[in-house]
């Protein structure tokens, strides 16, 4: 063994002394300061990726507005891959709740993994903030205390259409949308309003999902002398559907309107000039002119690459934007679950679409607004152009009990 | 409008669908009649002609161009294949073959995310065909006209290469009975990989004349599958008049049950299917069953 000089040990000795003297300080914080998790159960692979992304991004923007910390508390976020498969999504969800213990779970894009993941959630009492799947029975016969939704339920952008297309394009409208139950909801909810406003359906098509040809169904579109079109497709659906409407013909004389969806950004690169002039009802579009909004179009665009957000940004950021603002509330005490949910439920902000609350009854989003919007072009490319509006949209929760 | 001009309508998104249908599974056919192989990859190839195509229309500009160099490039891609992939498997049973291009889907559906990313794009029609025209009362795409056109003109084309030139007379000879090919001092080899090229070519070609009909996303190959496959069993394993014929009766069945029955449309193909090889189980043009 050497010999220690007296230089090394001065300088070890200060640095045990420092040491000694900052323990407790640090042990202190350390306590106060375990992070809050917060777990994202969303789709990062195939096809929908790009919907997990834009919600996970919104999110992080609004956390590293507040540095990561709320109420001084670390923000943590843990995400998880969905991969869109609903066994896929509830065994995640299980990892999450029972060895992750996370103190706040948000997501699903797939409402299956939705409806799979809600009775786990329910019974372990977990806080879920929806941030994307719409299934109305979470805001009906499924609702749950512990579960919030910042997005929508199917029927929120679907049924101001209804009155909204009868009054202001036609009243002879064929209705379309995929074989399966969400189509087949958006269909009734825009009838809700259509028919009592003197519209009639002149006929309805339900193609099967992830059909290629719509052929057959554009030429009866034609043949059946309607004057409008009310359609819900997403994803390559409404990217082949668009296409082949417009190819056929149609645009220039059956309106071609639908469910925001229909011409979201995550498919109107694909969709190109065929989409022009179609009109849509949604709850966000990144072209409305409320200060909020363009700060966070602002914001987002600076940060993500010249990205614009979409929906699915507005909705990542609502999610956000409650949690920081609910934990605020309780000054970061996460172990009282109660007050956490009641503080959560009395959040209420202005959001890029709107002054943002929820319904006390259901845990659902109102919508301040369902934008009746065109596609145009405009500087910034091809977008939902707003050009109406219907306000506070709020789903009718029939069957929902709350608060129980 | 009328039940006659309706009919005819119909008929003509059939015809478009079917031709369509064709020109994905002739490849297929052509492959399997000649190798043996059943190519699951085939939709995987399909899929590469489509993304080819949108990296040759983003850089020039030119769909024709397109429809001209993404075909070779998959060409190229299915030599490859053949020789590395395949070749050292021709002895082995077709489970392996068929478990290889399985293996093959999942390969290029990462690949393809991985070059061009899993976003959902599309081909824009060439400008001249871009719009619709009305004929009889019925109005069509006038590219899905071009499309029947060209399907028609590839179909005639394969069939005179196949039954009127030299090479088509090997082909047909290594189809028959390639042991006995190969003892006549054919060099069934070089056959070989250049059938699973030119079956490959037409693949990526099917993905270009497509692209403007339908959008391009990675599961598209797992997708496209199973319509080729049904239109081979239909018309008959390895017959070029099988898979046009298959083609357009499965197009036609699938049209009239998404007008006529839409409830059911999602069975018609399965259907028509069931249907044709109970009377005929070797397929339309399929040599008996021995």
């Amino acid at each position: 063994m050497t010999q220690m000089s007296r230089r090394t040990f001065l300088a070890s000795a200060s640095l045990a002394t420092a040491g000694v003297a900052a323990g407790p300080w640090i042990g202190r914080a350390g306590a106060q300061a375990a992070p809050i998790k917060i777990g994202l159960v969303l789709p990062y692979t195939g096809v929908y990726a790009v919907l997990g992304e834009s919600i996970t991004q919104a999110m992080e923007l609004v956390f590293a507005r507040e540095n990561w910390t709320v109420a001084g508390r670390k923000i943590e976020m843990i995400k998880e891959d969905d991969e869109m498969k609903p066994p896929v999504g509830v065994r995640k969800t299980e990892k999450l709740i029972d060895s992750d213990k996370v103190d706040i779970l948000t997501g699903p894009v797939h409402s299956g993994i939705l409806m799979g993941m809600r009775d786990k959630v329910h019974s372990s009492k977990t806080i879920l903030i929806v941030s994307n799947a719409g299934a109305d029975a979470i805001s009906r016969e499924r609702c749950s205390r512990w579960i919030f939704r910042t997005s929508f339920s199917n029927w929120q952008p679907c049924q101001p259409m209804g009155g909204w297309v009868a009054k202001n394009i036609s009243k002879e409208v064929f209705l379309t949308a995929p074989n399966y139950q969400a189509g087949k909801d958006m269909m009734n909810a825009f009838k809700e309003t259509f028919t009592p406003a003197g519209g009639k359906v002149v006929d309805e098509d339900y193609p099967k999902l992830g059909e290629t040809d719509y052929a057959p169904y554009l030429t009866k579109i034609r043949q059946s002398k309607a004057k409008a079109v009310f359609a819900f497709f997403s994803g390559t659906d409404a990217v082949n559907f668009v296409k082949q409407y417009d190819q056929f013909g149609l645009k220039q004389q059956v309106k071609l309107t639908g469910a925001g969806f229909l011409t979201e950004p995550d498919v109107l690169p694909a969709q190109g000039p065929s989409a022009l002039g179609i009109v849509t009802g949604h709850f966000y579009t990144p072209l409305l002119d409320n200060p909020t909004n363009q700060k966070f179009v602002k914001d987002f665009r600076e940060k993500f690459g010249g990205k614009m957000p979409d929906g699915f940004a507005c909705q990542g950021y609502d999610t956000a934007e409650v949690i920081v603002r609910a934990l605020k509330a309780v000054g970061g005490n996460t172990q009282d679950k109660d007050k956490l949910v009641d503080a959560i439920a009395k959040v209420e902000f202005d959001s890029p679409r709107g002054r943002f609350r929820f319904d006390p009854n259901t845990h659902n989003v109102i919508q301040p607004f369902i934008y009746i919007r065109e596609v145009k072009e405009t500087p910034l490319g091809i977008n939902n152009v707003p050009i109406d509006k219907v306000a506070d949209v709020k789903d009718p929760g029939t069957g929902c009990t709350l608060p129980a | 409008m009328t039940l006659p001009v309706d009919l005819f309508a119909q008929a003509l998104n059939g015809l478009s669908y079917g031709i369509l249908l064709f020109l994905l599974s002739v490849g297929l056919t052509l492959i399997f009649g000649m190798l043996d192989v059943v190519n699951l990859a085939h939709g995987s190839l399909y899929m590469l002609g489509a993304y080819a195509g949108l990296t040759v229309i983003a850089i020039t500009g030119d769909f024709w161009l397109a429809l001209l160099l993404a075909p070779i490039a998959v060409g190229l891609v299915g030599l490859v294949i053949e020789r590395i992939c395949l070749r050292p498997l021709y002895r082995r049973g077709a489970l392996d073959q068929v478990l290889l291009t399985f293996g093959l889907v999942y390969l290029f559906e990462d690949l393809v995310k991985w070059i061009w990313g899993g976003r959902i794009r599309s081909i824009a029609p060439p400008a001249m065909f871009s719009g619709s025209v009305t004929i009889w009362g019925a109005t069509v795409p006038s590219y899905r006209l071009f499309v029947i056109a060209f399907g028609i003109a590839v179909a005639a084309l394969l069939w005179l290469l196949i039954e009127r030139t030299r090479l088509g007379a090997i082909i047909r000879a290594g189809v028959f009975d390639a042991e006995m090919a190969s003892g006549m001092g054919i060099d069934t080899e070089r056959v070989f990989s250049a059938v699973f090229g030119f079956g490959a070519a037409l693949a990526g070609l099917s993905g270009v004349i497509a692209g403007p009909i339908q959008s391009a996303q990675p599961p598209m190959g797992a997708t496209i599958l199973i319509p080729a496959l049904i239109v081979v069993v239909v018309g008959g394993l390895g017959s070029l008049k099988g898979s046009f014929v298959g083609s357009l009766v499965i197009g036609q069945a699938e049209t009239f049950g998404k007008a006529w029955l839409p409830g059911v449309s999602m069975l018609m193909i399965y259907v028509v299917m069931v249907a044709i090889l109970l009377l005929r189980p070797q397929g339309l043009f399929g040599r008996p069953l021995r």
